[in-house]
């Protein structure tokens, strides 16, 4: 008996929203918590963020882009298909501050935890800027959904395909030299646009939260694998994050710990590809020849 | 011929000074494969063993098992060719026999104060024991124990480990309604992620489980409680909780490097292999790094078991590094010697100091101290401190630290009402197990630290007797009044003046 998906919607290439039956994590799941969930049984149990939930419906939403083999497992269902199962809300709540002014600055798949956050902020009155960033226009994800819950919203990709050309970083410095006073900033994305977001804020002394994303396994403390070192010390991300003080986050140590099982994954995914090529050789054979 | 031998001639003949040998896998075979190394006991093998026992009157085994099973009842059984009756009295005790008789510290409990040890080798008492469970699970024998007629009362057991589990057998018995509440996504606690298939194979380990569903145990997976629903919920929506959550927490060194690619925690490096079966990557979708080197630090059994585990992965080598001497290492002896048997390398009286990286962030060494014993520490063991100038240097791409763990901090973190040790355990009466919270109980490592499977065992019999209690009568406290007969009032005065 698994989770049902009632809803499966592509975002962009390779990226799917999903909204996923689990009662109980629809109820209590915070903006910043994170699920861990296995599609089949003898697959990976991998961390994705909450990015909404419906506690009428008993539903949360999820998204996930096809970076690995397990997400290009999961992207592949449909609604009314069913994942394996699922355990959370995992890790901690993001701190929502009241009465201040936030900006709340995504990247790539980032975005889909920026929209749970600035809406959980506008909830408790703040006024919230944003900044999401993608490659190119295609990969840009839920900008109205996010928009709908921000004072202000700026968009840049990197090729200049839709909104501001260039990065996040370039607009939020220029935000934070607008004279607007901001009172913190609250980053997800690739690490290395978190690393160069929170050297943008340190520069201007903005308190900033970056939400971590390292390897998991259990996600529930158990086994140590999410460590990331936070002010010198280490801490594992799965129970005591996964948002941390990014101005004391060691950025590059996380980078080199995600790349860890780097060949794994390419050996993983070159089957994916292998089987994919195979299930279209049967497509295409005709029945009957050798 | 004596008249002892006389009387009872089935047990005094071919009574061997030595246990019975078990077969096991040969070193040189077992490393190449996850399959179980002892192979268990034949019938009649079963049957020659049990028949050393002296069947003494005053059991001292018995006293000797944290569960109290009737060691010598079940051996005359054995004896008699009677395996069902033989597991039936096991099980009026212990509900899980084919686990304790593989991961039970037999040499430090029953078997260290058998009687038969003045002659030669105690009664292989674990040996009969896993015999007895296997013979249950290969021959489809009921022995399902009674459940009492329901009693209305709901108990919610959060942790499936062997504590849980154990309280929650004992409490489905009493015709208690017994709901079992597990973050991970298969039923056992450290039963499953932690000890390695060829020391318990996960199938006998499922099967033992499935009698718990047979009792009417419910179990729910994937629910961490604590994040999922909070205590004070679960509080409200069950009559008692036992908590039996574990020691889950690794621990690392705090030494430099210990970041780097390629170290990890004995729970990461045992769930990455045991739960999720990455020994079969690609076939299962959780890698583990391939390992050309690697050090296990530490010697107790979670060490034991990772160095044993990584030589499964066919690395040219596995040393083991250890701080003190082979006198404290606190691994079971028998784990100690498969280890050795294996061709692990051990390196006694060295202490990590640092790990080395190369450029992108890979282990490449692990630099140790050597040390010497010195004076007796707060243990009562012998301190080791380091030998002037003595560094030695370890070439290895991978370092598994398992020098202990602390309690699991999910659960905790939301209740901060439940008094707490300053190491982080739950404090308990060590008579009921019941917390400062009245309907809250606990038991096994979350109560003691790390410890062994039996321990927490016997810590889940010892509060579902006081859940029990607490359920009837109102109070978890054993209460000498209601007593009617006299032994039973002297047994309650007693028991009071030893708290």
């Amino acid at each position: 008996m698994g989770n049902r998906i009632v809803t499966a919607r592509e975002l962009a290439p390779q990226t799917m929203l999903f909204e996923i039956e689990a009662p109980h994590v629809a109820q209590r799941g915070q903006a910043g918590q994170f699920i861990i969930l296995r599609v089949v049984d003898h697959g990976e149990r991998i961390p994705l963020t909450i990015a909404g939930r419906d506690p009428a419906r008993g539903t949360i939403t999820i998204v996930a882009q096809e970076v690995g083999h397990t997400t290009h497992l999961l992207n592949a269902l449909r609604s009314g298909d069913e994942i394996l199962d699922l355990a959370g809300p995992l890790g901690k709540a993001t701190d929502i501050p009241t009465g201040k002014t936030v900006c709340c600055v995504g990247g790539g798949i980032g975005n889909a935890v920026v929209w749970p956050q600035a809406a959980a902020l506008k909830a408790a009155g703040n006024k919230v800027h944003a900044i999401i960033g993608a490659r190119t226009r295609e990969l840009l994800i839920l900008e109205q959904e996010i928009a709908a819950h921000c004072d202000s919203i700026v968009v840049t990709t990197d090729d200049g395909s839709y909104g501001r050309k260039g990065l996040v970083t370039d607009a939020l410095r220029e935000l934070l030299s607008s004279g607007e006073k901001i009172d913190e900033v609250i980053t997800i994305g690739p690490v290395i646009m978190m690393k160069f977001v929170c050297l943008v804020t340190k520069e201007f002394g903005v308190p900033t939260q970056a939400s971590l994303n390292p390897i998991m396994v259990d996600g529930t403390g158990m086994c140590g694998a999410c460590r990331v070192t936070v002010g010198g010390k280490t801490r594992f991300a799965c129970v005591e994050g996964p948002e941390f003080d990014g101005h004391e986050v060691d950025f590059d140590e996380l980078m080199t710990r995600l790349a860890f099982y780097r060949d794994e994954e390419t050996r993983a995914r070159q089957r994916d590809h292998d089987c994919r090529l195979t299930r279209q050789a049967e497509r295409t054979a005709t029945p009957g020849k050798p | 011929m004596t008249d002892e031998a006389g009387s009872k001639p089935k047990r005094i003949l071919n009574r061997s000074t030595t246990k019975t040998p078990m077969r096991e896998q040969a070193p040189r075979d077992r490393i190449y494969n996850f399959d179980e190394v002892p192979l268990g006991y034949t019938p009649e093998e079963a049957v020659q063993e049990a028949q050393r026992c002296l069947l003494c009157k005053d059991k001292p085994c018995v006293a000797g098992c944290p569960v109290g099973v009737d060691i010598p009842a079940f051996q005359q059984l054995v004896m008699g060719g009677d395996f069902e009756g033989a597991l039936r009295k096991i099980k009026e005790m212990n509900f899980l026999p084919a686990i304790c008789g593989r991961v039970c510290p037999q040499e430090d409990q029953c078997e260290a104060v058998c009687r038969l040890n003045k002659r030669g080798d105690p009664g292989a008492v674990g040996r009969l024991e896993r015999f007895l469970g296997d013979y249950a699970l290969t021959h489809d024998v009921n022995v399902t124990p009674h459940v009492d007629a329901p009693t209305g009362r709901k108990v919610a057991v959060i942790g499936s480990g062997p504590a849980g589990l154990t309280c929650a057998s004992d409490l489905a018995q009493r015709g208690h309604e017994v709901t079992v509440f597990e973050a991970l996504h298969r039923p056992g606690g450290v039963l499953f992620y932690g000890i390695p298939e060829f020391r318990l194979p996960k199938a006998t380990l499922v099967r033992e489980i499935e009698g718990l569903k047979l009792m009417g145990v419910r179990f729910v997976m994937n629910y961490p409680v604590g994040k999922a629903e909070s205590l004070a919920s679960v509080r409200q929506r069950f009559d008692a909780v036992f908590i039996g959550t574990g020691a889950g927490l690794p621990w690392f060194l705090n030494i430099p490097g210990e970041n780097l690619n390629g170290v990890y925690s004995a729970n990461e490096f045992l769930t990455r292999v045991n739960l999720m079966g990455a020994y079969k990557f690609p076939d299962n979708d959780t890698p583990i790094k391939p390992i050309r080197r690697i050090a296990v630090v530490g010697a107790g059994n979670t060490a034991m078991d990772s160095a044993r585990t990584a030589q499964r992965l066919r690395p040219e080598k596995v040393y083991l590094v250890y701080r003190r001497s082979r006198l404290e290492m606190p691994a079971r002896k028998e784990e100690i010697h498969h280890a050795e048997e294996e061709g692990i390398d051990f390196h006694l009286l060295h202490s990590p100091t640092r790990i080395l990286g190369d450029e992108k962030g890979r282990v490449i060494a692990m630099e140790c101290q050597e040390m010497v014993l010195g004076e007796p520490d707060a243990s009562g063991r012998r301190r080791p401190v380091p030998k002037e100038g003595a560094l030695k240097t370890f070439e290895v791409d991978a370092v598994v630290i398992a020098t202990g763990q602390g309690p699991n901090p999910l659960l905790l973190a939301d209740c901060p009402e439940i008094e707490r040790t300053n190491r982080g355990t739950i404090v308990v009466n060590p008579q009921t197990m019941q917390s400062s919270l009245p309907d809250v109980f606990a038991g096994g490592d979350i109560v003691t630290g790390g410890a062994t499977v039996i321990l927490a065992m016997g810590a889940g019999r010892t509060a579902a007797t006081a859940i029990h209690r607490y359920l009837m009568t109102g109070s978890a406290e054993p209460r000498p009044e209601v007593a009617t007969d006299p032994d039973a009032e002297a047994e309650a005065a007693g028991e009071g003046r030893g708290a």
